[in-house]
């Protein structure tokens, strides 16, 4: 049979196929069915008494803290960066485009250990918070911060090539029109960014929710005050492998989630821009 | 149009910018500055001491050289996986694809107790390799296992877009001067997509030098032995060693900067080069 000579015979093409599939059976597929096949080892009672227990549920009322505070302030400084960055030229862009990037190459535990520097007991800001009551390190304040920290430029990556791209006539012309200021952004950009914002939150939300190192950094590892990832660590050493895993099959089922929702918005956002108008 | 010109058409600039010099000062900044604040602070013997003991230097050669392996592995194996995905088409080919994301979504914690146990000796994968006398969890191959899952997005991710954006038209040409497939490959296919390989490489390095949460439960954590240097920070920072921790995070930092420019240059590098083509 005739093929076309920019592919390979069909038995080349078939064993490659069969070795990409075992390589990501093998990373991938396995340790996926693994998590759900020990987290329910022991039952459904036990996977149920694990997540509805106190340490549990203030686990994840923490990493819920953690990631609805984190997201959105770092999605309102992406908007902003990317605003600055897309619309306007001036002097240090690709500086400060590289500095933005900083957190997205830092270790987790560097990231947690530059806080404990700034609001440890010896730190630069630490004796003022001490004295005034205020618990950052081993606290709330702390896990959040250190979350921020890392989950930082996800939503500036994702708006900064998406607005360049899409350049400033659009906004050009919503003035000459008389639109002012909010207008513009409102009426005009956020409809044409909207998929790449959507993108860049459900990233940003994964990563604050699986936050792991930075945060193992900064707690007290306090049952009761930790978060989800520090929670599956407890369990963990402590031979409740079972429990670990229920927990973890809560993550790995958000992280699905994660990868369903961002392969919906890929599909919307090209969708978008092939049609060239914002859907 | 000038400068100023485009400043005042489009509002905000001052606000924006404004504060996101302030928010990225304070958050990313301020904290870094902390580190070489405190790093002017230690005696040369200090530094030295932490950055050049025999655990340091164990510690750099595990992570630099897993690494560096789980990289290469991801390279050729990412390599492969982009192929396949864009070239040919097969039975839950979506869903593989929508797979390859998995590593960036599936918080590290996770993963590490995953594969920690998978691996270990009566682990699901690590039975199959005891009769052989293969370990793998608790030893360094272990750290290289947990090092290749987290990096396995990345080639795959950067040469795909590559793959899919190239003209066929030179590999007809190629054809018809009489080059086998194999060679149309190695000799204008690779070529022309290394940039990109390269990319993917360096993202995989880079980010599985500050691998933490993977790592740490598949790894004995034995100083000399199997002790990656985010571990190696972290028992510094539980005995108190600020000044260890402060000299080995500098330098950390220092290398995982000196990769973020190289990234970059290398994405640059890779644009031209298709442009060019």
């Amino acid at each position: 049979m005739h093929r076309r000579p920019t592919t390979e015979p069909a038995v080349v093409r078939w064993f490659l196929i069969a070795i990409a599939l075992l390589f990501m059976a093998l990373f991938l597929v396995i340790p996926l069915v693994a998590v759900f096949a020990e987290a329910f080892s022991k039952g459904i009672g036990y996977y149920a008494h694990t997540l509805a227990s106190p340490n549990a549920l203030s686990a994840i009322k923490l990493t819920c803290i953690a990631a609805g505070i984190s997201v959105p302030l770092n999605c309102v400084f992406g908007v902003a960066a990317a605003w600055a960055i897309a619309k306007f030229d001036f002097f240090g862009k690709n500086i400060l485009t590289t500095l933005i990037d900083i957190p997205f190459c830092v270790s987790p535990v560097i990231a947690g250990f530059l806080y404990v520097l700034v609001f440890g007991r010896r730190g630069w800001l630490g004796p003022w918070f001490i004295d005034h009551g205020i618990r950052v390190l081993f606290g709330v304040p702390g896990i959040v911060l250190a979350t921020m920290f890392v989950t930082f430029p996800f939503v500036a990556r994702e708006l900064i090539p998406l607005m360049q791209s899409q350049g400033r006539s659009a906004e050009e012309a919503a003035r000459t029109l008389g639109a002012r200021g909010w207008q513009v952004f409102w009426r005009v950009t956020l409809p044409n960014i909207k998929w790449g914002l959507l993108y860049g939150v459900i990233l940003c939300n994964a990563r604050a929710i699986g936050e792991f190192g930075a945060v193992s950094v900064v707690s007290g590892h306090i049952e009761g005050a930790n978060t989800m990832t520090l929670h599956v660590q407890a369990l963990y050493e402590n031979y409740d492998q079972t429990g670990a895993f229920a927990v973890a099959s809560v993550m790995t089922l958000l992280a699905l989630m994660t990868i369903g929702l961002k392969e919906w918005v890929e599909r919307k956002g090209t969708a978008a821009s092939s049609k060239g108008t914002p859907s | 149009m000038s400068l100023s010109r485009h400043r005042k058409v489009l509002p905000g600039f001052r606000s924006t910018l404004g504060f996101t010099l302030l928010y990225l000062g304070l958050v990313v900044l301020v904290p870094l500055a902390a580190a070489f604040a405190k790093l002017g602070g230690l005696t040369w013997a200090q530094f030295w001491h932490a950055i050049a003991s025999p655990v340091t230097l164990a510690a750099y050669r595990l992570s630099f050289g897993a690494s560096f392996f789980a990289a290469l592995v991801n390279s050729v194996f990412g390599l492969l996986v982009a192929w396949v995905l864009v070239r040919y088409q097969f039975w839950g080919k979506k869903l593989m694809d929508a797979l390859v994301d998995l590593p960036f979504a599936l918080p590290t914690a996770v993963a590490g107790i995953t594969l920690a146990t998978l691996y270990a000796q009566n682990g699901w994968i690590g039975r199959w390799l005891t009769p052989f006398g293969i370990k793998i969890s608790y030893t360094s191959l272990g750290v290289f296992v947990a090092l290749t899952f987290i990096g396995l997005p990345f080639v795959v991710r950067t040469v795909q877009p590559v793959l899919e954006d190239f003209d066929l038209e030179i590999e007809e040409a190629a054809a018809s001067l009489g080059a086998n497939r194999f060679k149309t490959f190695f000799r204008v296919i690779l070529p022309m997509i290394f940039p990109a390989l390269l990319t993917g490489f360096a993202l995989a390095f880079a980010r599985a030098l500050g691998e933490y949460g993977s790592v740490v439960f598949i790894s004995s954590n034995i100083p000399l032995r199997t002790q990656i240097v985010p571990v190696l920070i972290m028992s510094k920072l539980e005995q108190f060693d600020y000044a260890g921790a402060t000299a080995l995070a500098v330098v950390m930092l220092a290398i995982s900067f000196a990769l973020l420019l190289a990234i970059n240059g290398l994405q640059t590098w890779s644009v031209r080069h298709r442009e060019h083509h």
